[in-house]
């Protein structure tokens, strides 16, 4: 069959994407370049428009507006067959009535290629499940019927594998595993992944690079470290792990840094961290890049005195720490047990040090709380 | 520690028997149901093999002659072939008519698809009687004769409704996705029609094609008024009822009725082959 799929190569570009329903748009003027060869997440919490994002590119969903591109080849309008673009459903939609091993070779031979047994069993000693070709997929378990819906995607070679939660349904032991499998088997392939997720710690350890969405929009972009260590919005500061966040205020500026005030004491803040529209600021910083030392110990960089330890959980490689500080807000400490030191008690006085390339600085007039409570689990 | 020996209290036969009684209330509830439902075929069974000459009501003696003759009785062939040509042409254009308006019903959207949701219920929900006097009158207005035709006209007509339900409740508990991960690998829509939803749908399809067959062979009073002078294998029952049903009767429906379990058994059995594998 006469189609995309062998001729485009390269970037998958989408062009100020909107998908609208009849009182919302659940996709946004959304823009998005994904690198070829790269392993790309799209994370965001559930109903932000990750799936929609993805059947846009998949072809099973019309934009309202907007363009698709994979290299130089526009594919907005193409028919979901014509377009060399993969898919690995949310649910797996194994075909129930055909084997395992047509299930594989169902593209392949869609497209008339010859040499179908030798590639069908090369997919399955991908997925190590050679044993399975006869079996029909209710027949497999969730793990298997997964490795099995990534075979019979990655069989066609497309210039764009999607990949819809696709280890949403596993249990937490085996989706750590195959985290690590998907990692490999991309790199083993190298082709274009794009992973759509709700969870954090997968989409950080698995990507290349992380796009962050919320209703319908891309809040962030960037590699997992860039994202987790300089974040430019609550919402991306608070879903991304934890973040201390303190109201301050810009007062001065000094070489690569600001100085902001703290309900009173001065700390900085890189200038290249600092996303504020003005003097006010959301000042964050991480719970494991604090330092907590006795109130009378004495050590340089950014410092807030006048902690009071008011709870303390001891967890085997860290200790945590709930600080009251002067003001009222409650501060949270994570300390690797690793320096011998016996933790601190509650009801102790501390003072909590960090150095100032930790810290990065958020428009104040935000809401603090965006983010955190959002439902990680579906 | 020594064991306390506990006497086991022997409880009196009338709660003995209550206890049993309510272990086993649906077992018993299932063989009084089965025998009620399936003491008429025994009995249809039994009277095939009645050596009786003219009426069948009595038994007279065991013979094979009626299973060995089954055409021996004047006119049950030819009124069991009518009801069969009857009900192939019938079931056939039925299904085929009916399993496209599943398809339209349960697949698109269009102008008037509620209407004709409702609409399609109708002639299963009016009386026979009344489709079947009405038929007649619109086929004698249009000047054409009871008869052959008329009746398989009036068969296809009244067997759409089944096909369509049956049909539309398979069709919807299809997985669209299903369909959508066929066209995500390069199936077109004429492919993906034929390799995965039509496989998906067709049991669904050949249960209403089996609906339609036996709505359409037993069917006696829409017949009854759109036949004409054919004779249908119902028809020709209730006719003779009055005279005596000639044992041959009996061998065509057990023969009905043998037929119809093997093909359920057989489905049953290639169903349960295919889940095993
Ligand atoms: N066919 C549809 N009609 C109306 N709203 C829809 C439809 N599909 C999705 N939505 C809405 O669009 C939003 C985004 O959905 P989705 O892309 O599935 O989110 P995610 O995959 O990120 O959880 C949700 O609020 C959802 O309810
Ligand atoms: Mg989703």
């Amino acid at each position: 069959m006469a189609d995309a799929s062998t001729s485009s190569r390269g970037d998958l570009k989408l062009t100020r994407i909107t998908k609208s329903y009849s009182d919302f748009n659940a996709v946004d003027d959304l823009s998005l370049t994904i690198k070829e060869g790269s392993f790309f997440a799209l994370l965001g919490p559930s109903g932000c428009g990750k799936t929609t994002t993805l059947r846009m590119i998949a072809g099973l969903e019309e934009p309202t507006a907007g363009s698709i591109h994979i290299g130089t080849t526009d594919i907005t309008t193409m028919k979901p067959y014509q377009r060399p673009v993969n898919t690995v459903f949310q649910n797996y939609a194994l075909f129930p009535h055909l084997s395992i091993y047509e299930n594989i070779a169902f593209g392949l031979r869609r497209r008339g290629i010859k040499d179908v047994k030798s590639a069908v069993d090369k997919a399955l000693d991908l997925v190590e499940l050679p044993h399975l070709a006869d079996r029909k997929p209710n027949q497999l378990s969730g793990g298997q019927q997964q490795r099995i819906a990534l075979a019979r995607a990655i069989i066609n070679r497309p210039a764009l594998l999607l990949l819809d939660e696709p280890l949403g349904a596993l249990d937490l032991k085996l989706r750590r595993q195959m985290q690590i499998e998907l990692k490999w088997i991309q790199k083993e392939v190298g082709l274009t992944f794009v992973h759509v997720t709700h969870d954090q710690e997968e989409a950080m350890t698995m990507a290349d690079t992380v796009a962050l969405m919320h209703d319908g929009k891309i809040e962030q972009m960037g590699s997992p470290a860039d994202l987790y260590d300089n974040p430019k919005s609550v919402f991306v500061a608070n879903f991304l792990g934890q973040s201390n966040l303190i109201d301050g205020k810009i007062v001065d500026s000094d070489g690569d840094n600001f100085v902001v005030d703290l309900f009173g004491q001065k700390v900085s803040v890189l200038k290249s961290r600092s996303s504020a529209k003005d003097a006010s600021v959301l000042f964050g910083i991480r719970p494991e890049k604090l330092r907590i030392q006795p109130s009378d110990a004495d050590k340089p960089g950014n410092v807030l005195t006048g902690g009071r330890i008011v709870d303390v959980s001891y967890i085997g490689v860290s200790t945590q720490y709930q600080v009251e500080m002067p003001w009222g807000q409650e501060i949270m400490v994570f300390e690797q047990n690793d320096d011998g030191i016996p933790p601190l008690a509650k009801g102790d006085g501390v003072r909590l040090s960090w150095e100032p390339i930790f810290s990065f600085a958020l428009d104040g007039h935000e809401d603090a709380t965006a983010g955190s409570e959002v439902e990680v689990s579906e | 520690m020594s064991t306390v020996e506990v006497p086991v209290p022997t409880l009196p036969f009338g709660k003995r028997f209550t206890r049993w009684f309510g272990r086993n209330t649906i077992r018993i509830y299932a063989v009084v149901g089965f025998t009620y439902l399936f003491i008429p075929v025994l009995y249809t069974f039994a009277f095939s093999f009645n050596d009786s000459a003219k009426s069948n009501l009595t038994w007279v003696g065991f013979t094979f002659k009626n299973w060995q003759n089954p055409c021996g009785a004047p006119e049950v062939c030819d009124a069991l072939g009518n009801s069969i040509r009857i009900g192939l042409i019938a079931t056939t254009v039925a299904t085929i008519l009916g399993t496209m308006i599943a398809f339209a019903l349960g697949r698109h959207r269009f102008r008037g698809r509620s209407a004709t949701n409702t609409l399609i219920f109708l002639p299963m929900a009016t009386p026979e009687v009344v489709l079947g006097a009405s038929l007649l009158a619109m086929f004698l207005n249009f000047g054409i004769n009871p008869g052959f035709w008329p009746t398989v006209i009036a068969h296809i007509m009244f067997c759409i409704s089944f096909v369509v339900v049956t049909v539309k409740a398979r069709i919807a508990s299809l997985d669209p996705r299903l369909e959508q991960a066929a066209m995500d690998l390069y199936a077109n829509e004429r492919e993906t029609f034929r390799r995965i939803t039509l496989p998906l749908v067709a049991p669904g399809i050949a249960g209403a094609a089996l609906l339609a067959f036996s709505l359409s062979f037993d069917d006696f009073i829409i017949t009854n008024f759109n036949s004409g002078t054919i004779n249908t294998f119902p028809k020709f029952v209730y006719v003779s009822a009055g005279r005596g049903i000639p044992a041959q009767a009996n061998v065509v429906g057990s023969s009905m009725f043998f037929l119809a379990l093997f093909i359920v058994l057989t489905g049953e059995l290639i169903g349960r082959k295919r889940r095993k594998r």
